[in-house]
């Protein structure tokens, strides 16, 4: 607009009559496209009542569609013109606010980990927000496991979900098989993931960008398809059931020897839920803990740096191929963890869990809430997970506002909804240099 | 080989790109303790030379034999790009400045401790459980670093991003960054290009206070000739991948061929040289 703008400046302002036309035009333009496009959309639909398929026209609809484009067009171009600034409609934030918003930054952290807390405690009855909070955890840490992969070492993973499907073959097929006790299964289902991860991660050590996000995003369809289709081994399409979480060998059950009865308290099917909780709630916890500590470790500070500028690392003598196997390797174990947990919790896993769409809903995940971010990460995978529930009464207009929501954040927030990395270390804590990083972060 | 040879010897290297030959049979040493430069028109292979050495390129055909001070050999054409670095202790700069934008000048000399400091975390495991040795070690570095920012006048600079600084400081910045891994030879890559005449001082200064206190020899390409006549101690000149003169500034400036191939002649005087070149 202000371009547009610019180019009057030397010549009268635009008049009313000028501004008209020019939307009348503007306006025409749009409805010929929206007849183009919606002319066989929606002016004609396959009717067949009986015998062959007939067309039935629908001019009415079609004009209607039609008319609304050359209104909405219309207005549109005529508000713009009218000296209303486009820039005025992105959202800034008053500077009287910004401390406000700041403070509430910092509180906002320990204010949802105080709420992870006691949500067993307030919402104890409600089996329905229990089992979604669970889920929510899930993917907060499958959200910063693949933050460390995405978000910190820079490579466009595409394929996390098989990690995630191997932590949770790994502890169904090793109880199905060997009867192997889950905090046994736990370790092992963690450092499989890590091995697959270092073998996903050697093939594609060269590979940068789109390209390894192709290379990735088929490493998770073969891993699916190999469980798919090994059917004597992981029971294929059919599944494999996985034993119920204990309370560190107490099983949740009513009889005499149950959690219940060994604690005294009236049997309840909500203690394993609790129990589930407050395991995922710990496992991400772990997860949040060893990654904010590597940051500030020289692998994690090289981890970015590789994300910044490979070749400047190697001429630093930094061994970028065991740099990026590391990133891999602990990232994947993260997933590893999860995928052991979800076994546990579902009882029964099968390859229909670890679709592609998963894999995205993770990147969507670590992409939205700010790469590198971990708050950012748990707020959207809470927004994400949770606002996907929210909207199941809208059925099939769920995916259209989740979509539309998505779009909104990536027009305001092209960085995610924490775009500001706070530096590793500083010289001088707490000086003004967050504002330079600040300042950064809008761009 | 003993201390007093030179840091870097190179004989006979050559680097063929496909049908390019870039470098021909170049040998020259570069003397410990001394700034060599490295200058020729664009395009005559001095930045091929610098990949050869930091070990992004293998070269074709030729020998690169570094020699520490305490006899230490080391084969450079034969190391891994990283290990030049790691092992070889030579730490270089690029033409077009690559920094760790997005981090800051602290972060950025600190990751050029790297492999110093993953050694005192127990390659991570120990410095995730937090024992005291890794916090010693992390102390320590961030002391170097603010050394060698208060050398190259970033400190005030320190907590700042590094693609927020002006051109000048993040030239600097990237040569702080070599130095941090402490480097027996340090290779410049055009270190005052895009300098105005009073960083272009400095530069000079910095360059001689690390060749005169910290005893590491400097190997630099440049076009600015203020700067290389000024500091280097030793020229060598290379046109269209060959070597044509080697020496010291004095002997450069005045030598026909130099004139004729780098800084050009006058129209009468072509003739003349050109007899003299023997074309």
């Amino acid at each position: 607009m202000t371009v547009a703008e610019h180019s009057h400046i030397s010549t009268a302002a635009p008049t009313l009559g000028d501004n008209l036309l020019a939307a009348l035009k503007s306006a025409a333009i749009a409805a010929l496209i929206a007849f183009g496009m919606f002319a066989l959309l929606l002016g004609f639909r396959t009717e067949q009542a009986a015998g062959p398929l007939t067309l039935e026209p629908r001019p009415l609809l079609l004009a209607v569609t039609v008319t609304i484009v050359f209104v909405g067009r219309f207005l549109l171009v005529l508000a713009w013109s009218s000296k209303l600034d486009v820039a005025r409609f992105t959202p800034s934030i008053p500077e009287s606010v910004k401390p406000v918003l700041a403070r509430i930054g910092e509180w906002i952290g320990p204010a949802l980990l105080g709420f992870a807390f006691i949500v067993p405690v307030v919402f104890y009855d409600n089996r329905y927000l229990l089992d979604l909070g669970i889920m929510v955890l899930t993917y907060v840490m499958l959200g910063w496991g693949l933050n460390i992969v995405v978000g910190l070492a820079g490579l466009l993973d595409l394929g996390y979900v098989a990690f995630y499907a191997v932590g949770a073959y790994s502890y169904a097929l090793l109880a199905e098989y060997f009867g192997w006790s889950f905090w046994l299964c736990l370790p092992v289902a963690g450092i499989l993931a890590a091995f697959w991860g270092i073998l996903l991660g050697f093939p594609v050590l060269r590979l940068r960008g789109d390209y390894l996000a192709i290379v990735t995003l088929a490493f998770g369809e073969i891993i699916r398809i190999v469980l798919l289709n090994w059917q004597s081994f992981t029971g294929g399409p059919n599944g494999v059931n996985a034993p119920r979480p204990s309370f560190f060998g107490i099983p949740f059950s009513a009889g005499d020897d149950g959690f219940a009865a060994t604690f005294g308290l009236e049997f309840s099917s909500t203690h394993r839920v609790v129990f589930l909780f407050y395991l995922i709630l710990a496992l991400a916890l772990i997860t949040n803990w060893v990654t904010i500590r590597l940051r500030r470790l020289p692998v994690g500070r090289a981890w970015e740096a590789m994300r910044e500028d490979e070749i400047a690392c190697r001429s630093l003598g930094i061994n970028t191929t065991n740099t990026k196997l590391t990133a891999f390797a602990i990232g994947a174990m993260f997933g590893g963890f999860a995928g052991a947990f979800f076994a546990t919790r579902q009882g029964f896993i099968s390859p229909e869990s670890f679709v592609f769409m998963e894999s995205a809903m993770i990147l969507a995940i670590v992409v939205l809430g700010g790469m590198g971010s971990q708050i950012g990460v748990a707020i959207a995978a809470l927004v994400m997970i949770g606002g996907f529930e929210l909207f199941r009464e809208f059925a099939q207009f769920r995916m259209l506002i989740f979509g539309a929501a998505m779009v909104a954040i990536m027009v305001w927030r092209p960085r995610g909804l924490i775009a500001t990395r706070v530096p590793s270390l500083f010289l001088r804590p707490g000086k003004s240099a967050t504002s330079d990083v600040r300042a950064e972060a809008r761009l | 080989m003993n201390a007093a040879g030179p840091i870097l010897e190179v004989e006979h290297l050559t680097m063929r790109f496909g049908g390019l030959l870039a470098i021909d049979d170049l040998s020259f040493a570069a003397k410990r303790g001394q700034i060599t430069a490295l200058i020729g028109p664009n395009g005559a292979g001095k930045t091929t030379v610098f990949n050869c050495i930091t070990g992004f390129y293998k070269p074709t055909v030729g020998m690169l034999r570094l020699t520490h001070r305490d006899g230490m050999e080391f084969l450079l054409e034969r190391l891994l790009d990283f290990r030049v670095s790691q092992r070889a202790r030579v730490a270089r700069t690029f033409q077009n400045i690559r920094l760790f934008a997005g981090m800051t000048v602290l972060e950025n000399l600190m990751v050029a401790q790297h492999n110093p400091l993953m050694l005192a975390s127990g390659y991570s495991f120990a410095g995730l459980l937090g024992f005291a040795n890794y916090a010693r070690a992390e102390r320590a570095a961030v002391e170097r670093a603010r050394y060698w920012m208060d050398q190259t006048g970033l400190t005030p600079r320190a907590d700042n991003l590094a693609r927020s600084l002006p051109y000048g400081e993040q030239r600097r910045l990237e040569i702080a960054r070599a130095l941090c891994t402490d480097p027996v030879l340090l290779c410049l890559d055009e270190p005052a290009a895009g300098l105005n005449a009073r960083e272009s001082d400095e530069l000079n200064e910095l360059l001689i206070g690390i060749r005169d206190r910290h005893g590491t020899s400097i190997l630099l390409i440049e076009h600015d000739m203020g700067v290389v006549m000024e500091i280097s101690d030793h020229i060598v000149v290379l046109d269209y991948g060959v070597k044509i003169a080697d020496g010291p500034p004095v002997a450069i400036r005045s030598d026909p061929k130099v004139i004729a191939a780098y800084l050009g002649v006058e129209d009468d005087e072509v003739a003349q040289v050109e007899a003299e070149v023997g074309l």
